[in-house]
């Protein structure tokens, strides 16, 4: 299907349908129930799960085929946000042209940034990216304020030219659409005490991200992709094989950087607003942790890991003292403070701490990340006769060393 | 007629002078062997040749052309291929991937954008590997990782990947170094055939002398940086001069 062998075009096919029925399956929870909060699908949060999602499956085409590890990516996603937000100013507020000019202004600078950057290797090309995404942080944050709007970041307002649209009336907020279509649009499903949102908006990222999933699908297939995972294996023998690694790492690099637009560019059709603070360099380091806690080098890993720390960010981070109280209502005074106190600090603000345990419990326990976490589990419940590789079986036998 | 043309070549390290003023001659479609103790220079001299370092004089002119100044991977499509002492191959990669490469390499040249079509489609490319993989008893390998392998196998199996790229000089640095006696009887057998069969030139620099004498048509014996002497294996055995250098001392450790 599609080009794809059997595996890959089931692997497609799950994620699709985990995708498209996201609305359903992260509202499990009856709404007003005790454990409502953990309910996940509500539009913002959604749209943000794929969105990171693609931001990841871009990063693991870089980091997780090459092992080049770029600690700059979101300066790429912050140009791609900037371009768009600049498209929807000048141009339309529709989100196609902002899309893809974020796509292709992110990939020009990508192009730069690597160009410069990919000259070293190892930590070298690391600290490089970094320092080039940080620069671009404080060149938005203050030096090109009359582009970026500086510490108050951009949006689209009802005096801005648009020259392709119709004019707005004063004070009138502009929405962003896929003609006419507005992204907030959406309907509820009430079933019992359950609701579900559909929103238009989320289906439209969703659809981008399966197709951006399923052409990182056929690069990691292809000779290109082989290619890139040899640079990663041995950059002697490919010199000495007559194989330039240079341009190698570096479509790879645009390529990713590519990727990182279009989840900028996104972000903005999704929610109008830009700010400098989207390319600090602890966005940056968000995706490699979102990469390497989902498995880096594997194909689903990537958007398992993003939907992960997003939905921590935006789920754990709410539980609050009071929520807490109220969990642990029923035990004796003593023992509910005492409780709330251990635990207070890993929720709510505290998140990055439960994120931290939680990313050293994996990279210790699990080197291929929830990706392997999910083959031991497969394995668990298969016989052992079975000869069926699990659908990233071949990724994750090249990640060991196999004396076994 | 030469195939290889080492003209004065020279180089320096700080103050140790590691190649003096090299001549070297290798014949096309011959084998050619480069011996010397320790530190004579040896490995300086095959890196000159490929690219990984710059002569400080001297010329290095393959079939005519000048490889100085060029990059490893250009000298590579240039026909030049070699083999390295610890065998260096794509260990996180299949065997079957790590034959596929060398074919692309050949096919497309030292960069292709191919990233949508699948390696699936490239059925020539797969039954050439293939083939090298069948010739070299590898075949039935193809889907292990090709670091999980034994040094034999990981011997061959960068043999065939420089093979697979038709290179017109094959270049091997201590190809059986670290060897068990039977590894070595195979891959001095597996050389001899690629001699037979194919048309092509070999350059190796090899420590045992039994390698050296059951493969070489010349033998230039390099010491302290300059060749003290060329001639036929029969010959070299006999020199006074070589064995007052080199064979002296290695054939108490032989």
């Amino acid at each position: 299907m599609f080009g794809l062998n059997k595996k890959d075009a089931g692997l497609l096919i799950v994620v699709a349908i985990l995708a498209l029925a996201a609305p359903f399956i992260l509202n499990p929870f009856p709404e007003g129930s005790a454990m409502a909060q953990f309910n996940a699908g509500y539009p913002d949060l959604m749209q943000r799960l794929v969105i990171f999602g693609i931001f990841a499956i871009g990063f693991n085409i870089l980091f997780g085929l090459t092992g080049y590890l770029s600690f700059g990516h979101a300066a790429f996603l912050g140009v791609g946000s900037y371009a768009a937000i600049w498209m929807m100013k000048l141009l339309t507020m529709n989100v196609i042209p902002a899309i893809v000019v974020s796509i292709i202004i992110a990939g020009l600078f990508s192009l730069l940034v690597g160009f410069i950057s990919l000259r070293r290797s190892g930590i070298y090309f690391s600290i490089l990216t970094l320092a080039f995404a940080q620069m671009s942080y404080a060149l938005a944050y203050s030096v090109l304020t009359p582009i970026t709007g500086g510490e108050t970041g951009l949006q689209p307002k009802y005096t801005d030219p648009r020259v392709l649209d119709k004019a707005l009336e004063a004070g009138q907020q502009p929405r962003a659409n896929l003609f006419g279509l507005e992204m907030n649009q959406g309907f509820q499903l009430e079933m019992g005490n359950w609701v579900f949102t559909f929103n238009a908006g989320y289906y439209i990222a969703a659809v981008v991200m399966l197709v951006a999933f399923y052409l990182s699908i056929r690069i990691f297939r292809s000779p290109f992709g082989m290619m890139l995972r040899a640079v990663k294996s041995n950059q002697q023998r490919m010199n000495y094989t007559g194989l330039n690694s240079k341009p190698y790492t570096l479509a790879a690099f645009v390529i990713s950087g590519m990727y990182a637009g279009l989840a900028g560019g996104l972000l903005v059709a999704m929610d109008t607003q830009v700010g400098a603070e989207r390319m600090f360099w602890t966005a940056s380091g968000e995706v490699v942790l979102m990469t390497i806690l989902g498995g880096a080098g594997t194909l689903i890993g990537p958007v398992l890991g993003a939907g992960f720390i997003k939905y921590m960010e935006n789920i754990v981070s709410k539980i609050n003292k009071s929520v807490l109280e109220q969990w642990f209502a029923f035990m004796p005074d003593g023992i509910e403070d005492v409780l709330v106190a251990i635990i207070y600090p890993f929720v709510g603000k505290g998140w990055h701490l439960t994120l931290g345990l939680l990313f050293m419990l994996v990279v210790i326990f699990l080197p291929g990340g929830l990706v392997e976490g999910g083959q031991r589990i497969g394995k668990m419940f298969r016989r052992r006769d079975a000869n069926a590789n699990s659908i990233e079986a071949d990724a994750a036998e090249q990640r060991k060393p196999a004396a076994e | 007629m030469a195939i290889l043309e080492v003209k004065n070549v020279g180089k320096r390290f700080g103050g140790l002078q590691a190649l003096g003023d090299v001549n070297l001659n290798v014949a096309e479609n011959s084998c050619h062997a480069i011996i010397g103790p320790n530190g004579a220079g040896k490995s300086t001299l095959l890196n000159c040749l490929v690219g990984k370092l710059i002569p400080d004089t001297g010329s290095v002119m393959f079939d005519g052309h000048s490889v100085l100044g060029r990059k490893p991977y250009e000298i590579n499509q240039m026909g030049i291929s070699r083999v390295f002492q610890t065998p260096e191959i794509f260990g996180d990669l299949t065997v079957m991937e790590n034959m596929l490469i060398p074919c692309f390499a050949k096919r497309d040249g030292a960069f292709r954008m191919h990233a949508i079509e699948s390696i699936k489609h490239e059925t020539d490319i797969i039954g050439k590997a293939e083939g090298m993989l069948e010739e070299m008893k590898l075949i039935e390998k193809r889907h292990m990782t090709a670091s999980s392998m034994s040094r034999g196998d990981k011997r061959r199996l960068e043999i065939a990947m420089c093979l697979a790229q038709e290179p017109r000089l094959l270049l091997l640095d201590e190809p059986t170094a670290g060897m068990a006696r039977a590894d070595t009887n195979n891959t001095i057998d597996l050389l001899k055939q690629i001699k037979e069969e194919r048309d092509i030139t070999i350059a190796i620099i090899e420590h045992d002398m039994h390698v050296v004498f059951s493969l070489a048509d010349r033998i230039t014996v390099l010491a302290q940086g300059t060749p003290l002497v060329e001639d036929t294996p029969d010959k070299i055995k006999g020199h006074p001069k070589v064995r007052e250098a080199y064979l002296g001392e290695t054939q108490d450790a032989a």
